[in-house]
């Protein structure tokens, strides 16, 4: 890649973590975070995107952030006060500069006349600047577009004009003590044309007499060449206040006598050089004079030691690519040692404490080890997500009249990459439908009792082994009849059929159930919950609704942590070895004959100290068997499953319990009701691994198949 | 011989892009991503130029270029200060507290090296 197109790259990368740190700060500016490091935070986000997007010529950008960063700066310096007013006019223009990014990332431009308008408030709240400051930011940058200056001109072209500028010099030592020196001047005035050069060293004090660090010379400079004045006066740009400095038109005829010059500049370079050559004895000096500098000098290291008590977590940035040819390893890895394990105990015999065995146990442990470093190496905070929202919750309230206040809580739980960036969607979508659908208008909900104030709360967390997402509101909640209606004129369901309240939610996941009839340009853009339920089902998690009338809704994602590994439970059905995750798994028994109950012609329930639980038989269910497993004979699995509590498991051994690479079958095959993803065991075998609530739901449905057939187009809502 | 010059910004896309600039035209170039860590730096390189950025968290620009003035080792390395701030105001300040020159972003290539070759020894 062109080196320009990579730090391009990296400067967009950059953006998006500053514009992450930008809302961080303002929203807890919002809070009530006022402390000097959150608003120097947020100035310097802006800063540092206004910097380098004036380094690839983004002006549009520039010239918003310019306008953004004056109001942070007086805000910094307290001339303005961030009420909440001017913050919720910081947040808009925080959005605007994220616009302002996207578009010059994909080489578009912003709406220019949002983006005007949001400036234009940022400089009524700037103090000083509320006529015509516009103005005067983009003049000031057009000034900073960089016009290469004609210096350094090396031959004189014939005929141009002449000109001759007499040049008095004479340093102060506070241009030395800034590490500059007289003959970098001089060589930079040789670098315009001809120059003679004169020193004047009459002030020179005798040595014992001399301040090391003292300034003595008077240096005289006759500049012949093309140079104009401001072109010389730019050689003193850095020292013109640490000097007497006087620049005066000569007699533009050219000295006959120039090749003095070299000679000239040999003798000013080597008095000019003076200072720096007597540093070592400088140093001594100030080492041995107990007052003046040192004073300086510790302030300086204190400030730094008080700043590095802020503890830094130190990253690297690797390719993804590498990450994920690690993983596979890793994986390949694991896959192999449990086959080792395995010819080692088919050789030697099981439950011998041979030294072989014991190293394999040492590797195993290794092995799990080494796979979860790897996979931490992969998890990242929700956080990138949940950052997103508050925009969104602005907007979208915004656009629909509704006052919303976000809450989210846990949004440092940490997931694999890939499931958070693709929890951006739904997450979206569940936000979008909780302001536009949920919540009432601040009128309804003043008129039920409610603070005009609608909330919408967005949290994760892991449980057991998954991450589980919550989006819910406190809004109006599900209006069945209305989702009832509208199913059955869209014929989803049976004029007459008979649907517990849970049911009814869970409607609208149903394809087919969203249409513009009954959406707003806010959250119907063309994708229904059926879509996000897809996507949610894609990354092998799932996705539920519950809902109290008056009270509001609360959509509920649960999703594997990764995509690579699972603790399993190995088992035999038939002549199948399944996997069923551990995590599903509340405990294995075998039952005895009288805790086995039937119910109705095939169904069986199980009784576990005092609870009855629906008995599945899995060889059945999955087609493996035509018969039943005698529940006597065989191992029942308790599992907990999503909707419909918990469920006994029937299958006819338990082999053991392994870590496995999840091999996805719908990438490799096709998608399977009940098989979540396949494996490779140990002894080389494919094993598919179970999707308990798959398998528990087929179940439901293969049960209600005896009921009115009016139920079956809704057991496709549990798939 | 080839000199070694420090840049000292918080900002990725700059360090990046003075990287890429400053070893192009031939210089050795150490990065630090702010003054506790530019100072951190200074311990064990000896650069020839040191170019700071202003703004930066824990120790920003004029603190830094008081701290390397303060210590015998590097007081008389040139220090430019790198920054979009072209007001008088910022200039003084960074002058005061001891920088040597400074070059006003966005710069381009030519303008960096020239204001780098002008200030190094």
């Amino acid at each position: 890649m062109d080196p320009m197109e990579a730090i391009r790259v990296t400067f967009f990368q950059e953006c998006e973590e500053l514009l992450a740190q930008l809302e961080e700060g303002l929203l807890a500016m919002e809070q009530g975070e006022h402390d000097a490091e959150t608003i120097n935070s947020v100035f310097r986000a802006v800063h540092s995107i206004k910097g380098g997007g004036g380094a690839f010529g983004l002006d549009p950008l520039v010239r918003f952030a310019h306008v953004f960063e004056n109001l942070l700066d007086q805000i910094r310096g307290g001339v303005t006060e961030a009420g909440h007013e001017v913050i919720a006019a910081l947040l808009r223009a925080s959005d605007m500069l994220a616009d302002h990014v996207s578009a010059a990332r994909d080489g578009g431009t912003a709406d220019e006349a949002r983006s005007d308008a949001i400036a234009a408030a940022l400089v009524a709240l700037t103090e000083g600047e509320a006529h015509g400051g516009d103005e005067a930011a983009p003049a000031e940058f057009e000034g900073l577009s960089f016009t290469p200056m004609t210096v350094a001109l090396d031959d004189e072209p014939a005929g141009a004009a002449q000109a001759a500028w007499i040049i008095r010099f004479k340093p102060h030592a506070s241009l030395y003590n800034k590490a500059n020196d007289a003959v970098l001047v001089l060589r930079e005035l040789g670098s315009l044309g001809r120059i003679e050069v004169e020193v004047d060293a009459e002030a020179v004090p005798l040595l014992d007499a001399m301040d090391p660090e003292g300034a003595y010379l008077d240096w005289t400079v006759r500049l012949t060449g093309e140079a104009d004045e401001a072109a010389v006066r730019e050689v003193f740009s850095f020292v013109d206040e640490d000097c007497d400095l006087d620049i005066a038109a000569a007699d533009a005829a050219p000295d006959a006598a120039i090749d003095l010059l070299s000679s000239l500049l040999a003798i000013g370079t080597a008095g000019a050089e003076a200072p720096p050559l007597l540093a070592p004895a400088i140093e001594d000096i100030i080492a041995a004079a107990p007052a003046g500098a040192p004073g300086k000098a510790e302030t300086a290291p204190a400030k730094a030691a008080e700043s590095a008590a802020l503890p830094a977590p130190q990253t690297i940035r690797v390719d993804l690519e590498r990450v994920d040819r690690l993983i596979n390893l890793v994986g390949e890895l694991v896959i192999n040692q449990a086959m080792l394990a395995q010819r080692v105990m088919e050789s030697s015999g099981a439950g011998q404490a041979s030294d072989v065995n014991l190293a394999l146990a040492d590797l195993e442990h290794l092995t799990r080890g080494i796979q979860d470093s790897v996979m931490a190496i992969r998890a990242q905070p929700v956080k990138s997500v949940f950052q997103r929202m508050p925009r969104l919750v602005r907007e979208v309230g915004e656009a629909v009249g509704k006052r919303v206040r976000l809450v989210t809580e846990g949004e440092n739980t940490e997931v694999d990459k890939t499931v958070v960036e693709r929890l951006s969607e739904p997450i979206t979508h569940m936000i979008r439908n909780a302001i536009d659908h949920g919540l009432e208008s601040p009128a309804d909900r003043e008129a039920a009792g409610k603070p005009a104030e609608g909330s919408v709360r967005l949290t994760a967390g892991h449980r057991s082994g998954r991450i589980v997402i919550e989006v819910s509101d406190d809004g109006k909640g599900v209006d069945r009849a209305r989702v009832k209606a509208k199913a059955i004129e869209k014929g989803l369901i049976a004029a007459d059929a008979v649907l517990t309240d849970e049911e009814i939610d869970n409607l609208i996941f149903l394809p087919g159930f969203s249409t513009a009839a009954a959406i707003s340009d806010i959250s119907g853009r063309g994708v229904g919950m059926d879509v996000v339920k897809k996507s949610v089902q894609a990354l092998g998690g799932r996705i539920s609704i519950s809902s109290q009338p008056g009270q509001g809704s609360r959509f509920t994602m649960s999703l594997p942590l990764t995509l690579a590994v699972l603790d399993g439970m190995v088992v035999s059905v038939g002549d199948q070895t399944l996997v069923a995750p551990l995590t599903a798994i509340v405990e294995s028994l075998k039952p005895r004959p009288e805790e086995v109950r039937p119910l109705g012609p095939d169904n069986f329930v199980l009784q576990i100290r005092d609870v009855y639980v629906p008995l599945i038989d899995i060889g059945q269910a999955m087609g493996f068997s035509r018969t039943r497993v005698d529940p006597t004979e065989g191992v029942a699995l308790l599992v907990e499953s999503e909707g419909a509590g918990r469920v006994a498991l029937m299958v006819d051994n338990i082999q053991g319990q392994r870590q496995v690479v999840i091999k996805s079958l719908e990438a490799n095959y096709r998608p399977t009701e009940g098989v979540a993803a396949a494996t490779i065991l140990g002894d080389g075998r494919v094993a598919l691994i179970l999707d308990i609530d798959g398998v528990v739901t087929a179940n439901r449905r293969v049960a209600n198949r005896r009921d009115p057939p009016a139920r079956e187009p809704l057991a496709r809502t549990g798939t | 011989m080839t000199q070694t010059v420090l840049t000292v910004d918080d900002s990725r896309t700059i360090r990046e892009m003075l990287n890429h600039t400053l070893s192009a035209a031939g210089f050795r170039v150490v990065t630090a991503e702010d003054g506790v860590h530019g100072l951190d730096v200074l311990q064990t390189e000896r650069p020839d130029v040191i170019i700071t950025d202003i703004n930066m968290p824990r120790l920003d620009g004029f603190g830094f270029i008081e701290a390397v003035r303060g210590d015998a080792a590097h007081r008389a390395t040139p220090i430019l200060v790198l920054t979009t701030e072209s007001e008088p105001e910022k200039k003084a300040r960074a002058r005061e507290a001891g920088a040597t020159g400074w070059i006003v972003k966005p710069f381009n290539p030519t303008k960096l090296v020239d204001a780098v070759r002008r200030v190094a020894a």
